[in-house]
């Protein structure tokens, strides 16, 4: 029986360590890399650095220059800004929905689905000409006001299906505590609603973070790129300055690491217990 | 002045009636006890009290106000919910000093009202706690120590017993009664369980399928009840009942050939049926005497002190009958019941009591 519990428990780790493995193995060649000479990359790619190869040269280049350090702020600003507006109206639009019952709710939670199912990119095009109407081209605000619309949707679905959960005597005792409708949405259930938004937060910011659709279509130029487009000027028909290239994209890991790190905590922790029986 | 007077207030739910034509006085201080079963709408009642839940007609009035369209903040009224509804990312203390702090009541006196509550409901020590560290009924008193610090007109509370263990609920349930002694407040109580409905109301109020089937001090519930439906919900085991039919002047047949004399009064005819009604408390198991009917034991439920014989008679019927101490008696033994004149209950046909003669 123990032997039995030992050979499964091992297959599983073995089958989770490959699967580990896999899936950092291109990080870690990215980061090892961007710590070589040019010449060690294409001589032995798959060898760490050592002593003869080591060089900065990659992240002294990148960081001298002081547009890609601002692309790296502007990342930051959009993913930020949607992370926050996204929580922020998402979060208001499944308290409606989920609380109160007006005309039209049904048929707006139905309209909202629908925003999960077709991508946004096939509007891309009028997407441009809406942008370029309201002069925003070549602005972040353009790209947060872009990916909001995007986030909402899902957003929207997975919040109210938690505002459902929290149970409705919370609601109506805060009611009879004397809150206004406003009160009770930002005292008691958006605490409450830490370990959700901290999902939406998670799945908001790795598709926005790495996203070179918009960035490239709305905010191309200008100063106003973000780290991901802002690292293709490395890229070159003829030549690729690949240590710039590599250590732009280690260090863009860095702020999504962090932001996860901060919002995982939020996620495992359950907030609701102790409130009812 | 604290009372809450309902008149005429109806409640629908699309086409269902949840609640009929209600009347209710509760009078300022006294403790009034809303039961009934499952689904009878006295929950719906209290929170139409509430303000949680709008009325179709109908009028509410608390404190000589009328409150039919306000907010439930508006009501001065204070909830205690079945599950507690305690804030979980709040200790203590804020959970009861929350309603208070947005009233804008100020730091000073919120200190001084939720020490207060503390002290009374014994939660000094736990002020920093967080509802998830609070035993049930820790929880309980919270609950209730957030509705004394508001100061309310009404207490309302909805079945706030049913989330605790069986000794618990009873030291609660005195805990409860005190509390209304030491506040001297108005309370509005939710049950479905008619021990503490006999044990802490000044009045009952006995609800069926949305409508009121009586009020009255629990006592007289108990001795004489309105109709059927309120014979058998207050007492525990319920009352015997016993269809029968009105044979000749004052002689009840309950088929079979089982035979009964009871002083009727005089509007009964005779061929009318009718439903015969004793407290299983109230009938004793011994010798034949003129109200006596003869069946045998099919079981004994000994419980020490007391115990419950269930006594099949020939037409079918199966009484249960309470033995005091312990008579030598067992399963199977033929023997005669015998309930006192006084004690019995006639219902007519309709299910409402009617007055025995004298």
């Amino acid at each position: 029986m123990i032997m039995h519990k030992r050979a499964s428990a091992l297959a599983v780790h073995t089958i989770l360590t490959l699967y580990t493995v896999l899936a950092l193995a291109p990080i870690i060649l990215v980061i090892m890399n961007s710590f070589k000479e040019r010449k060690a990359i294409f001589a032995s790619p798959l060898k760490p650095p050592t002593a003869e190869t080591f060089s900065l040269i990659g992240y002294e280049k990148v960081f001298g220059d002081a547009s890609i350090v601002s692309y790296y702020f502007n990342s930051i600003a959009v993913t930020g800004g949607t992370i926050f507006f996204t929580l922020l109206f998402g979060s208001m639009a499944a308290w409606a929905l989920a609380e109160y019952k007006f005309r039209w709710n049904t048929l707006l939670a139905l309209y909202l689905s629908i925003g999960i199912m077709v991508p946004i990119r096939l509007g891309s095009v009028a997407l441009i000409q809406l942008v370029a109407q309201l002069n925003l081209i070549n602005t972040l605000s353009a790209l947060v006001l872009v990916y909001v619309a995007q986030n909402l949707p899902l957003a929207v679905f997975i919040l109210s299906e938690f505002i459902n959960q929290i149970p409705k005597d919370l609601r109506e005792a805060a009611r009879c505590d004397g809150l206004s409708e406003y009160n009770i949405f930002f005292h008691i259930i958006l605490p409450l609603l830490r370990p959700a938004m901290a999902t939406v937060a998670v799945f908001t910011m790795i598709p926005v973070w790495n996203d070179l659709w918009f960035p490239l279509l709305l905010a191309p130029t200008g100063g106003k790129q973000t780290i991901t487009l802002g690292i293709q000027q490395f890229l070159g028909q003829y030549i690729t300055d690949w240590n710039s290239v590599l250590s732009a994209l280690s260090t863009a890991i860095i702020p999504v690491l962090v932001l996860y790190v901060v919002f995982s905590r939020q996620l495992i922790r359950g907030l609701t217990s102790g409130a009812v029986k | 002045m604290s009372e809450v007077k309902i008149e005429k207030l109806c409640k629908t739910f699309g086409t269902v009636n949840v609640l009929r034509d209600i009347d209710l006085h509760v009078e300022d201080g006294s403790f009034v006890v809303l039961v009934g079963p499952s689904g009878c709408g006295k929950s719906t009642l209290l929170r139409s009290i509430a303000g949680l839940e709008p009325i179709t007609s109908g009028t509410i009035n608390i404190g000589g106000k009328q409150v039919n369209d306000l907010p439930p903040a508006k009501r001065e009224i204070a909830m205690v919910f079945q599950s507690y509804a305690l804030y979980p990312h709040k200790n203590v203390y804020d959970n009861m000093a929350f309603g208070l702090k947005f009233a804008g009541t100020p730091k000073a006196e919120i200190d001084q009202r939720v020490s207060e509550a503390a002290r009374i409901l014994q939660l000094e020590a736990l002020l920093k706690r967080r509802p998830r560290e609070l035993s049930g009924g820790q929880r309980q008193r919270v609950a209730i120590g957030r509705a004394i610090v508001r100061k309310p007109q009404v207490f309302l509370f909805d079945e706030p017993l049913s989330n605790l263990d069986a000794a618990l609920r009873i030291n609660t349930r005195v805990e409860i009664a005190k509390l209304h002694q030491l506040l001297k407040a108005t309370i509005v109580y939710v049950t479905h369980d008619q021990i503490e409905a006999m044990t802490l109301a000044d009045k009952i109020v006995v609800l069926n399928d949305g409508r009121v089937e009586q009020a009255g001090r629990p006592l007289d519930l108990y001795y004489r009840p309105a109709n059927l439906f309120v014979a058998g919900f207050i007492g525990s085991p319920a009352m015997n009942f016993m269809p029968a039919m009105v044979k000749a002047k004052d002689i009840l047949d309950f088929g079979s050939g089982v035979n009964m004399k009871v002083r009727l009064p005089l509007s009964c005819r005779i061929g009318e049926k009718l439903t015969l009604g004793c407290r299983p408390e109230h009938i004793q198991l011994g010798q034949a005497e003129k109200l006596s009917l003869k069946g045998h034991i099919d079981i004994i439920e000994r419980l020490g002190e007391l115990g419950y014989a269930y006594v099949s008679l020939p037409n079918g019927n199966t009484i249960i009958v309470q033995i005091n101490g312990e008579p030598d008696l067992k399963n199977g033994d033929a023997v005669s019941i015998r309930m006192s004149p006084k004690q019995i209950h006639v219902f007519d046909e309709s299910g409402n009591a009617i007055e025995l003669a004298e």
